[in-house]
Parts: C-alpha cells; sequence; structure tokens
C-alpha cells in the first residue's frame, strides 16, 4: 500500500471518528440543553405572594443558599391537578423546597386549588399579568425549573412532572446540583 | 367496523418489500462480479416489486389514518376523528413511523425510476447500482420493521379516539415539506449507488459522470424545494416571523444540499474535462452520507429540536447503524478502488475548471463550517467537558463571509474558458458588470430605503455581480446570430439551467440581505378601536371575535390596514387557537404577501380588560428567499431536460449481444 492509498484512507478515519462520538451522544439526554434560560441567571421580579397580598417577594427568595423547584401552576390547568401527587411527594418525603408561580389566576380559585389538591409551596409568587412568566419564556403550564442556591437556574421541564420523571429526571438533577 | 386485517396486509407486504430488497441487493451484485447475467437480471424486477410492496404497505397504513381505525398505535397517537382527512392524510408522515416508511418507499421510487431509466447503459452498471440501492433499501425497511412498525396495534383495548396530531403540523406547508425533503435526501441515493458502482466496476468516464448527473440535479432540486418549503413554514407557522434558525435539523437538511451543490459543479467537470474524478466520486459518497446523517440527527433524538419526534435510544442504534456500515463501508471501497493516477488534465489557475476546483473547496468549507457547528455540542458533551449550544451568531460570522467569497467566484465562473483564459478576455467581460454592481449595489438602498445599510449594499453588490456578467455572457452568445430570438432558441437547456440557478442564488442573497436588515417589528397591545403605525401602515383593530372550527376553538382579532394616506385599506385576522384534544394553543398568523413587503401580525397574550398582546411586523423582500430556492430548483429540473442526456449511450453491452439478450428484454 502506498502513500496515496492511506491518503485515501483519510475519509473514512475522520467518518469513524465522527461516529464514536455520535455513538456516544446517543446515550446523552438532549434535553438538558432545553431552555435558553439554562445556566442563567433567575430574572429579576417584584410580586406579591398568593396568601398574603401585602407581602412582597423578589430574586432574594431564590439566592438564600437552597435549592429549590419553581413550578409554574394555574387552577385553570388540569395537568396540573394531575402533577400535585408528585409535587406533594418530592416536598414532603425527599425535602425539597418548591416555589410555586400561580399563573394567570385569580386569588380565590388558585387558593381553592391549594385547598382542594394539597399545598406542597413554602410560598407561591402571585403572578396573575404574566409578568415573571414572560420572563422565564413560559408557554404553557404546568413547567417546572429547578434553581440553584445562588439563583442560577439548572434544569427545566416542559410539562406534567409524571411518577417517572420524578425518578428518572428530577430526582437525579436535584441530587447533581444540590 | 373497519375491515380488519388492513394493518396486517400492510405489515406482511412490508415483509415482503424487505426480502425483495435483500435479493436485489445480493443478487445484481455477485452477478457483476462473477459475470453471471441471469443473477444480474434479478435487478429490475426485484426493483419494481419493491416499490410495489412498499407501496401497498404505505397505503394500508393511508387506510388506516383515514377510516380512524385507532386500534392501530401510530394512528391513536397521531390522529383524531375529527381531524380533516387532508392532515389525517398528512399525518401519516407527521410522525416517527409513517415518515421513515416514506422514506422507504420514495427510495423504493428512486429505485425503480433508476431502473426505468437506464435503458442504454451496459447491463453490469444496471446491476451494480440497483444492488446498491437494494441494500440501502433492504436497510431501511429492517430498519422499519425492526425499530419503528407503524403498524403495531393497541389490542385488546382500543382506544375510543386518537391523540390528535400535533397542531403545528396541521398545516399545509407540513403537507409538501417533508416528502420535498426526502425526495432530495433519498434522490442523492442513486448519485451514490453510481458512485459505488463505479468504483466497483472500475468504470469512471465521461459517459459515467452524463449517466449521474441528471440524478444529481433532480435530487438537488427536490431538496432545494424542501428546504426552501421548510423555511417558509417555520416562517408562517411558528409565529415569530424567523425563516432561518440554524436548528440542527435545518442544518441537517443544508448539509447534503451544500455538499450536493459541490458534487453537481464537480460533475460537470468531470463530464466536460475528465478531471476530479476522485474528488466527484467522494462527494457523491459525502452527500448521500450527510443525507444519512441528517436523518438519523433527526430520527435518534441526539440533538433537541421541533423536529425530534421520538427519542428512544433502541432506533439511534440502529440508524447509526445503518449509517456505519454504509458510509464506513463505502469510504472503505473508495479507499481501496478509487482511480489509481488521475491522468493529469492541465488547466491553469485563470480556468473554468480552477474556478469550479474553488467553488467546491468553498462549498465543502461551508458544509464542515455548518456540520461543526451542529455537531460540536455533541462532541463537547461526549468529551464531558460541558453543556453549550451553538446559535445563530456562530453560523452567521462564518457562513456570510464564506457566502460572499463563493458570490465572487460565482460572478467569474460562467464566463470563463475551460482549460485556460486570458486575462485581457476576463477583464473586458467583466469591468462593465463589476462597475454596474458596485455602482448599483451602494446607490440603490440610498435611493429606496430610509437608511443606508453597509450590509445591504454588500449584499446587492453580490447578487448583482453574480447576476451582471451572465446578462454579459448572454449578450455574447447571442449577438452572432441572425436575430436576438434565434440566438436565444440556440443556447442548450442545460445553460438556461445555469443561468437559473445561479440567479436564483441572486435572488436569496437580496432577500436574505434586505429582510435581515430592513425589517420591523413592534409589540403592541391592542384593544378594539386602537390603531398603531408601522413601516407607514396604520393598523387598526375593529374587533375582537371567537370562532369554533372542527378540532380547535379561536380568538381571532380583526384588524384593518391602510398604507399610507390611501383609502383602500384590507383585513387582517390573526387568531389565536387553542386545540382542543391536545389542549395546545397556538398563534395563527395574518399574513400580507407581497413581492417587496410581507405584512404580519401574529397575536401574543390576553391581557385582561378587552386588550391583547399582537407582534406586527414588517418584512420587506421575505418573499425573494422562496422565490431565489424555486428558481434554483427549476434550474436543476431545466438541466435535466437538456437533450444531451436523452442521447443513447455509445458503449455497446458486448455480453448482451453475444446471448442475444437485450436490457430491455431481461427487464420485460
Amino acid at each position: 500500500m502506498n502513500h496515496r492509498r492511506l491518503l485515501l484512507l483519510l475519509p473514512l478515519a475522520g467518518f469513524l471518528a465522527l461516529a464514536v462520538f455520535l455513538y456516544q451522544g446517543l446515550s446523552l439526554n438532549p434535553f438538558h440543553r432545553e431552555s435558553a434560560l439554562m445556566a442563567r441567571e433567575f430574572p429579576e421580579f417584584d410580586l406579591a405572594t398568593l396568601k398574603a397580598p401585602e407581602r412582597r417577594v423578589d430574586r432574594e427568595l431564590l439566592t438564600g443558599g437552597e435549592l429549590t423547584l419553581v413550578n409554574v401552576w394555574g387552577e385553570w390547568c388540569p395537568e396540573c391537578k394531575r402533577e400535585m401527587p408528585q409535587l406533594l411527594d418530592l416536598a414532603e418525603r425527599h425535602g425539597i423546597r418548591l416555589v410555586g408561580i400561580s399563573w394567570k389566576d385569580t386569588r380565590e380559585k388558585a387558593l381553592g386549588f391549594l385547598e382542594e389538591f394539597g399545598d406542597p409551596f413554602e410560598v407561591n409568587i402571585f403572578d396573575p399579568d404574566n409578568e415573571l412568566a414572560f420572563e422565564l419564556g413560559v408557554y404553557g403550564a404546568p413547567e417546572t425549573f429547578l434553581v440553584d442556591g445562588d439563583g442560577v437556574i439548572r434544569y427545566h421541564h416542559t410539562g406534567y412532572i409524571a411518577p417517572n420523571d420524578m425518578t428518572e429526571t428530577i430526582l437525579p438533577e436535584v441530587e447533581k446540583w444540590r | 367496523m373497519q375491515i380488519l386485517m388492513i394493518p396486517e396486509i400492510g405489515h406482511y407486504a412490508l415483509v415482503i418489500a424487505m426480502l425483495m430488497a435483500a435479493v436485489q441487493g445480493v443478487l445484481p451484485l455477485a452477478g457483476a462480479a462473477t459475470r453471471r447475467p441471469l443473477w444480474m437480471a434479478y435487478a429490475r424486477p426485484m426493483a419494481a416489486g419493491q416499490l410495489l410492496f412498499v407501496a401497498i404497505a404505505y397505503a394500508c397504513l393511508t387506510a388506516s389514518y383515514m377510516l380512524d381505525d385507532f386500534s392501530v398505535a401510530n394512528v391513536a397517537n397521531n390522529s383524531n376523528s375529527m381531524l380533516p382527512w387532508y392532515y389525517k392524510f398528512s399525518a401519516v408522515w407527521g410522525n416517527h413511523e409513517g415518515s421513515v416508511l416514506l422514506w422507504s418507499l420514495m427510495l423504493a421510487a428512486w429505485g425503480y425510476f433508476a431502473a426505468r431509466f437506464s435503458r442504454e447503459l451496459p447491463r453490469d452498471v444496471v446491476a451494480r447500482v440497483l444492488g446498491v440501492l437494494g441494500l440501502v433499501g433492504m436497510g431501511f425497511l429492517a430498519f422499519v420493521l425492526v425499530t419503528s412498525n407503524p403498524f403495531e396495534r393497541l389490542l385488546p383495548n382500543v382506544p375510543g379516539d386518537g391523540a390528535d396530531l400535533n397542531p403545528l403540523l396541521q398545516d399545509v406547508g407540513l403537507i409538501m415539506h417533508p416528502p420535498m425533503l426526502y425526495m432530495g435526501y433519498v434522490g442523492f441515493s442513486v448519485v451514490f449507488a453510481f458512485a459505488i458502482a463505479a468504483l466497483l466496476g472500475g468504470r469512471l468516464d465521461a459517459a459515467w459522470a452524463r449517466w449521474a448527473r441528471p440524478w444529481t440535479n433532480l435530487a438537488w432540486a427536490f431538496l432545494t424545494v424542501g428546504i426552501a418549503l421548510g423555511s417558509w413554514w417555520a416562517y408562517y407557522e411558528l409565529g415569530w416571523g424567523g425563516w432561518w434558525f440554524w436548528d440542527p435539523v435545518e442544518n441537517a437538511s443544508l448539509l447534503p444540499w451544500l455538499s450536493g451543490t459541490a458534487l453537481m459543479h464537480s460533475l460537470a467537470v468531470t463530464e466536460k474535462r475528465g478531471a476530479f474524478k476522485s474528488w466527484t466520486l467522494l462527494l457523491a459518497i459525502f452527500t448521500f452520507s450527510l443525507s444519512l446523517l441528517g436523518t438519523f440527527l433527526v430520527r435518534s433524538g441526539v440533538l433537541t429540536s421541533v423536529h425530534a419526534f421520538a427519542n428512544d435510544p433502541s432506533r439511534g442504534q440502529f440508524i447509526l447503524m445503518l449509517l456505519g456500515i454504509t458510509v464506513g463501508l463505502s469510504l472503505l471501497v473508495f479507499a481501496l478502488r478509487a482511480p489509481r493516477v488521475g491522468h493529469r488534465v492541465g488547466f491553469t489557475w485563470l480556468s473554468r475548471d480552477a474556478l469550479l476546483l474553488i467553488n467546491n473547496i468553498l462549498l465543502v468549507i461551508m458544509t464542515i463550517t455548518v456540520l461543526m457547528g451542529t455537531v460540536y455540542p455533541l462532541l463537547l458533551d461526549a468529551l464531558d467537558l460541558g453543556k453549550i449550544s451553538v446559535g445563530p451568531p456562530y453560523f452567521n460570522a462564518l457562513f456570510v463571509p464564506l457566502t460572499l467569497v463563493l458570490a465572487l467566484f460565482m460572478g467569474l465562473g460562467p464566463v470563463a474558458r475551460w482549460k485556460q483564459t486570458p486575462i485581457r478576455l476576463l477583464v473586458r467581460r467583466l469591468w462593465m458588470a463589476a462597475l454596474g454592481a458596485v455602482v448599483l449595489g451602494v446607490t440603490l438602498p440610498l435611493l429606496f430605503a430610509e437608511h443606508w445599510s453597509p450590509a445591504v449594499a454588500l449584499g446587492l453588490v453580490a447578487a448583482l455581480w453574480i447576476v451582471l456578467p451572465m446578462l454579459r455572457d448572454l449578450f455574447d452568445k447571442t449577438r452572432n446570430a441572425s436575430s436576438l430570438g434565434a440566438g436565444l432558441k440556440k443556447l442548450s437547456l442545460a445553460y438556461w439551467g445555469m443561468q437559473l440557478g445561479h440567479l436564483g442564488v441572486a435572488v436569496t442573497i437580496v432577500g436574505v440581505a434586505v429582510v435581515s436588515n430592513y425589517s420591523i417589528e413592534q409589540n403592541v397591545r391592542m384593544a378594539p378601536g386602537d390603531s398603531v403605525e408601522v413601516a407607514g401602515y396604520t393598523f387598526t383593530m375593529n374587533g375582537l371575535s371567537n370562532r369554533r372550527a372542527a378540532n380547535f376553538l379561536a380568538d381571532r382579532a380583526n384588524i384593518s390596514v391602510q398604507h399610507g394616506d390611501s383609502r383602500r385599506s384590507f383585513e387582517m385576522n390573526p387568531e389565536k387557537r387553542l386545540y382542543l384534544a391536545t389542549r395546545m394553543p397556538l398563534s395563527q398568523v395574518a399574513l400580507r404577501p407581497g413581492l417587496l413587503r410581507d405584512l404580519y401580525v401574529a397575536m401574543g397574550e390576553d391581557l385582561g380588560d378587552g386588550s391583547w398582546a399582537l407582534r406586527v411586523q414588517y418584512k420587506p423582500f421575505v418573499r425573494w428567499l422562496w422565490l431565489g430556492g424555486l428558481l434554483m430548483a427549476f434550474g436543476g429540473v431545466l438541466a435535466v431536460a437538456d437533450k444531451r442526456y436523452r442521447r443513447l449511450a455509445t458503449a455497446p453491452d458486448p455480453e448482451a449481444r453475444a446471448t442475444g439478450v437485450s436490457g430491455r428484454e431481461a427487464s420485460a
């Protein structure tokens, strides 16, 4: 085999290298990269809480050093109801701090919802006019953001958290960033 | 109560098709290697049979959709009884299983037509070409059967109704986009098969290039239309007025397009001058490999995108295996059998040969640029160096300058001569075009736009620099004829195809430059009675209403639009829809299209108190993007129609004569 033949093997070598990476890529989860906000700071906000209209909260709520799951929900959203048992489980059994964003609701209806389905949230940010959710790029409830102790978004889950999502993605992510 | 057997018939037909593909892949290739005419003669009938049975399978799946047979999992997951019939029809390919089946159907169809239109080819070439196509077909049919069976049943618990087709996909643009794109992807399999056949048979001459060229052009034209449709669809359906996102899947379609473009040009050199042979073969292999890579990226869910239907690792592994075998084997064959010593074809650096070589190098660099940007996040992730995403800034920073350099050479290429061009001749033919391009390019935006933008001027100069030398060339070619009409008639269709294709590139460049720099966008809050002015148009909200269609509810705004002080006005009706089965909201954009500008209104959020957030956009020259694409595709088709491809090949088939069997009879 002369030198020219070896040169002709180059394309094959290049392709094989690429194929190895593609193979590794198969075992990685692409949804980690999904949100444009990934690895960015949680946006600034200044809103009232759901239960106490006179109490206002801002970004410092999430920078206290504790990892938090921020869940966007609404009374009008059927998927949010299906998600509540998992959220309660995360809060009570796994001791994860949950903060809710009550999205496009009236106070009355949102409080009724918590009454009926349970309240896993330490506090709920009341966002009837789509202010904070807009900043977060939410386009349908429920959505959940994992925010680390410094207020940086680490993981984004769109859609409802099914029981298997909890064990397969949410808990491992929590472990990873805790 | 449907006819219950349809899915089983489809499944069975698919199995038969795969077996026929296997026969088509094995016997003719073995026959060509051992010179057995009978074995080789299997190629054509098997190609026809494979098409027939894949078509039956496809028809069965379509029937299950049309009859709302929700016992078929694929139908239950992707259709709904409320869906209009045409969306049921197109929902067949709006999901993973169905779209791979469509892929296989098209592959079989290309194979069949390659068999039909290869009468004049030597029999061993036909056998090898169809054999390679048979192997590829077998691989994909096995993929469908093993990992993505569209006929799987949900028995005995048949759902009452389906989960509905993703609302984003309920659209005319989407009925056409994937089939066109797949026709392009799959079409490159023919030139790929020709390349492998040439490597195996050792025959690689001008006649070979002439056989391969029409197939390449046709596939390329389909791919061009497919990409343009995809961009158009994203523009009006995704609701934010973008037309290219450098999304991995868009890139996946751009990759074979770029290398296919290089292949078309390199084939021209191989045919006319007998040069670049190994290079042409390599490009043919690469182009089809990139089509397969595109399929892998989309189907495996390795990269996130709106197009990724399913994230099933077993499928990804299967496609990767197919990709590895196909590409790995063909590159191995290439390494072992590429022409030993390409005989030196002399040309100077100022010749059409050299300019086409530069064009090829540029297109390959562009391909690599896009490929790197697309797989780079994957590479980093695999090496555990962190997760990043490569965005438009990377692509624009590299792709735009490369396109401009390419445009520079596109101006020179068509007027240069083969072998060598005296520099005096080039200067004489081009100085007027150069001057015209610069003067017009710089002044036109001054005259017609409110502010001058260097980017737009540069884009116009590039586009004019492509077009003006071609006009000059037309003039030179026709001025010795008795009349202009007679002169134009004498020009070949292939020449017109080239002209149109290049014109299309220029038109697209103008569109990109203008729409990227002169678009105006405003997000406004409007209640009935409010009005807003954007780019000289006054948009007045007349009122809001509700509308109920078969499968969605919609809030609809009625907006009247006036241009300047003109009395005449027209109406635009954007909608915000809520699809009932999936509870998915979707914004239906109102568009007022025009050759020089589009007006674009999308509904955002209901802000309560009777007002809505609206996004109003003015998009000048946006239609030129897709118009350019259509021109390019039309150019490609025109070149296929050139009469020299229909001339019978001169090379006789000695064996056929000896045994008294011609290619025609053998296939009958």
